[in-house]
């Protein structure tokens, strides 16, 4: 049944069909909002098809690891939670959960986006940190993509609160936006049979072969990739997947 | 010292601007939004669906289980560390037993309806706020209810009575009651009662006297919810 499901996908990508009607490499409609939640110090609402994804930015003050005393830095954690997806469960964070996580977390630390010595308050003694907390409230596919543009836009919305001292006053917020460098947006390519595509569907993630997660820069630079999957890919295959997602950033840059 | 106005310039038994939802989560098989003030929470119903671990499951009867979660970046303090806390389970548990006397589960046998509910914003009275979007979420579901569940929180700030305490009144510097309530519509029955402050017994009764009446705008609000979803 399985198999018989598969070979239909496939039959119906060799014209250039899928099962939605859209094309290989054709996304849904997406919607970006800033600035939803005003306890957050940033936030953003991403939707991409039935997908909602949210992202919110808490700011703190700690000290700095000893072997970056003038460095602040970031966190990012992801929860699957089960309000948006029969299969998700309650508990420890599942090992999806775990690599989306890290996947965002690394096409934001490894671009630079965030310069992490603009985050010192005293050297060697306080830093920000800033923790982005992704959650996605309906999950219809593409949680990668969709949670990657909601981290991206809830950090560029975010504002420092106000340092009273040594202690942060979460009601006023000043005006001052973390310092960015770099957007990277990320784009995965998903491989099934002979054929790729992009923005998958729940059905279609089911069904795929492999998976290509490539995080590019303004500057066309690529800043984190994350291969998944169970089949291996060629090098052809990621020639091409790399030129999928660097055309495809450029059309969801539009959304930032 | 007296309460002679609302920090927010509400009445003393004026409820916070609400808006509510009815189908919100589209994976879901009953969802509601529920947003009072500047609290806004989600609820998403799955099930009746078979109950695992399978010595949990009873032939005779279903389970509900509710989860509730401030989610990392709701709070107007720090961020809130994922993984649950004490003081989420209980209020799970609470939301749970307000919910309950109108469900039947004799209609499930072996099967558990889950309800999780989500708050990505917070300014007090969430536990209520999510009673009510998990009653929607519930008559979202198609699940037979023998009636609607609303619920708001009343209490004392100083020496007034007032219905649904914001953030500020709770913290305010003087004597502040804080009374969380849950009112099953027809029946009248009060399914959540907590509280924690002082109170006088005159006061809380006539503070529990505007809960009630706090609940019959809420409830016909929950039900309009429901209609405009078929708009």
């Amino acid at each position: 049944m399985e198999q018989e499901n598969k070979d239909h996908l496939v039959k119906a990508l060799d014209v250039d069909v899928r099962f939605d009607g859209r094309k290989k490499l054709q996304y849904r409609d997406i919607t970006v909002e800033s600035g939803v939640y005003k306890n957050a110090e940033g936030s953003a609402k991403v939707t991409i098809g039935g997908t909602e994804v949210l992202a919110g930015v808490k700011m703190e003050v700690r000290e700095p690891y000893p072997d970056s005393p003038d460095e602040g830095t970031i966190m990012v954690g992801a929860e699957l939670i089960p309000l948006s997806n029969p299969e998700f469960e309650l508990g420890r964070p599942s090992i999806q959960a775990i690599e989306l996580a890290r996947v965002v977390d690394r096409g934001i630390r490894e671009s630079g986006m965030i310069d992490f010595k603009k985050l010192c308050i005293k050297e060697g003694e306080k830093v920000w940190v800033v923790s982005i907390d992704i959650i996605p409230m309906n999950d219809e596919g593409n949680l990668f993509d969709a949670s990657a543009l909601a981290a991206l836009v809830a950090v560029k919305n975010a504002v420092f609160p106000k340092l009273d001292g040594d202690k942060i006053d979460y009601s006023e917020k000043t005006k001052n936006k973390l310092p960015l460098n770099k957007e990277p947006i990320s784009v995965t390519v998903l491989k099934i049979g002979k054929h790729f595509i992009v923005d998958p569907t729940i059905t279609e993630e089911a069904k795929i072969d492999a998976r290509l997660m490539v995080s590019f820069g303004e500057d066309e630079t690529i800043h984190a990739m994350q291969k998944g999957g169970e089949t291996p890919l060629t090098a052809d295959d990621l020639k091409e997947m790399v030129k999928i997602a660097k055309t495809k950033s450029k059309e969801l840059r539009k959304f930032v | 010292m007296n309460y002679k106005k609302r920090l927010d310039g509400r009445k003393f038994d004026e409820l916070r601007p609400i808006e509510a939802k009815a189908g919100v989560i589209a994976r879901a098989d009953g969802s509601g939004y529920f947003k009072i003030g500047n609290t806004i929470a989600y609820a998403a119903v799955y099930g009746p669906r078979e109950l695992y671990p399978r010595f949990m499951q009873n032939p005779e009867k279903g389970i509900i289980r509710v989860n509730y979660n401030m989610l990392p970046f709701s709070s107007k303090g720090n961020r809130v560390r994922p993984g649950g806390s004490r003081r989420s389970q209980e209020i799970s548990m609470v939301t749970e037993k307000a919910l309950l006397p109108v469900l039947d589960l004799s209609e499930f046998p072996n099967s558990v309806i889950d309800i999780f509910i989500e708050l990505p914003q917070t300014d007090a009275g969430t536990r209520c706020a999510g009673i009510c979007a998990a009653s929607i979420a519930l008559a979202d579901a198609g699940i037979t209810m023998k009636d609607m569940v609303s619920s708001i929180s009343v209490g004392r700030v100083d020496d007034q009575v007032v219905v649904d305490l914001n953030y500020d009144e709770e913290a305010y510097d003087a004597p502040v009651a804080d009374v969380p309530l849950a009112f099953l519509n027809k029946s009248k029955e009060i399914s959540l009662l907590q509280m924690d402050g002082d109170i006088t017994e005159e006061q809380l009764f006539k503070a529990v006297e505007m809960g009630k009446k706090a609940c019959e705008k809420i409830s016909k609000i929950q039900r309009e919810a429901l209609k405009n979803k078929y708009k």
